[in-house]
């Protein structure tokens, strides 16, 4: 029995959360379904006209992506909460912090990861340039994980709410208005030529400070909706 | 040495108690009484941290648990009203996870012992949702025989519980009060401790 330091802390919690998605499926499942569904409704809804196609691409899929991943938020606390593991969690003795972020992180890999994955075979649907796909791509890779972060401060906030499923969309869609605007503008810069690289750098600096300010935001709120 | 002084607590607007003190001594057990509502669960959540007293100290060997946070963490064990066990896991990923969570680190060949011990025999590697509601609480329980938590919180500990559980239960906290342990509880059901005399606390 001897004392698990702050980073097997972090294994523990990401693995866990990892094993009970696994044990849960289809909960992974519906939000990729999800996300597949609404990138292929616009074709069928606009038409099929190849240029508005190509050039609404990337917005469809950042805001599938954006939608999507807020399916999930809503369970990312409140299952802890219900069954009383969460109680648990505010005693560990690390910090609590830690804790919330190996959630975000198993959040991410879960609900974000199969997105990006999914994203270059949709965007094909939308014949986007094999460039276009890559940022996209990449744009996604460092963009998801914010919205997972933002998305965990919501759900700290609005836990044990009733009808707070709605509440944490309204909080957190706004929040995430300026990686959309970036990773939207990554995507359209190479379309007309020009670099991606500063579109990119911007969503890479808001995953840094998001990095090491939201797991800290989220335990605040955590405590509070606890009380 | 746990240490509350003149606590005041309340939910909403409603004041559940003021004035509140007591001292819980190494080796010492304590039952905290009243009628439901009376916040008996009120005053073991504030205990732990989860609810902040309206007024009060709360020490724990002379310092304040707000200051300590992290270390009197590690120094307590609280056990719900919620057995805090996941369904879709085997009762023995349970003990695991939850004692990882709690800061210690235990192997398998502890962990079966320990829900052995709780009679949990050959249920060790099932999924915790076909167990019954006692042998789901004697999940929660078997976290009492891991780790080295000084100060016991325990919420009504005896729901769903079968007569030889209460019996093994009962023995637990004998050894936890016998090696220097604290314990502060709250249950309907009548509870012996060998000869160790029980204090109460009554929540009018």
């Amino acid at each position: 029995m001897n004392q698990l330091s702050v980073v097997h802390l972090l294994v523990l919690v990401v693995r866990r959360d990892l094993l009970l998605a696994m044990r849960r499926r289809a909960d992974v499942l519906t939000i990729l379904v999800f996300f597949i569904l609404v990138v292929s409704l616009f074709p069928l809804g606009v038409g099929p006209e190849m240029g508005m196609l190509r050039k609404m691409a990337p917005g469809v899929l950042w805001v599938a992506a954006l939608l999507a991943s807020m399916l999930s938020l809503g369970r990312l606390f409140s299952a802890d909460y219900l069954d009383g593991t969460l109680e648990q969690m505010m005693l560990t003795p690390q910090s609590l912090s830690v804790l919330v972020l190996g959630k975000m992180i198993a959040h991410w890999l879960v609900s974000g990861l199969p997105l990006v994955l999914m994203a270059p075979v949709l965007g094909l649907q939308f014949d986007m340039p094999a460039q276009g796909l890559l940022v996209l791509m990449i744009g996604l890779l460092i963009g998801t994980p914010i919205l997972s972060m933002l998305g965990a401060i919501g759900a700290a906030l609005t836990l044990g709410l009733r009808g707070g499923g709605v509440l944490l969309s309204l909080l957190v869609l706004p929040l995430c208005i300026p990686v959309l605007i970036f990773g939207t503008g990554a995507v359209e810069a190479v379309a007309s030529g020009l670099s991606a690289v500063s579109n990119l750098s911007l969503i890479a600096a808001l995953l840094m400070l998001c990095l090491v300010f939201t797991p800290w935001v989220a335990a605040q709120a955590l405590r509070i909706s606890m009380e | 040495m746990l240490e509350v002084s003149n606590l005041a607590c309340s939910r909403g607007d409603h004041l559940l108690f003021s004035g509140l003190s007591l001292t819980l001594q190494s080796g010492q057990i304590m039952q905290v009484q009243g009628e439901n509502g009376k916040g008996k669960t009120s005053l073991l959540r504030t205990l732990c941290g989860f609810i902040l007293p309206d007024e009060g100290r709360i020490t724990w060997y002379g310092d304040d648990v707000r200051d300590l946070s992290e270390e009197y963490f590690a120094s307590l064990l609280y056990l719900g009203h919620h057995n805090a066990i996941k369904d879709e896991l085997s009762a023995l990923e349970n003990l695991q996870i939850s004692a990882g969570l709690a800061g210690i680190t235990l192997d398998e060949r502890q962990a079966v012992s320990a829900l052995r011990r709780l009679g949990l025999k050959g249920r060790e590697r099932l999924p915790t949702k076909v167990l019954s509601q006692g042998q789901r609480r004697r999940v929660a329980l078997a976290r009492l025989l891991v780790g080295n938590a000084k100060l016991w919180v325990l919420d009504e500990p005896l729901t769903a519980l079968d007569v030889g559980a209460v019996a093994l239960i009962q023995e637990l906290i004998g050894e936890h009060l016998g090696k220097h342990g604290m314990v502060i509880f709250t249950t309907h059901q009548p509870l012996v401790i060998g000869d160790i005399e029980i204090s109460r606390l009554s929540l009018l």
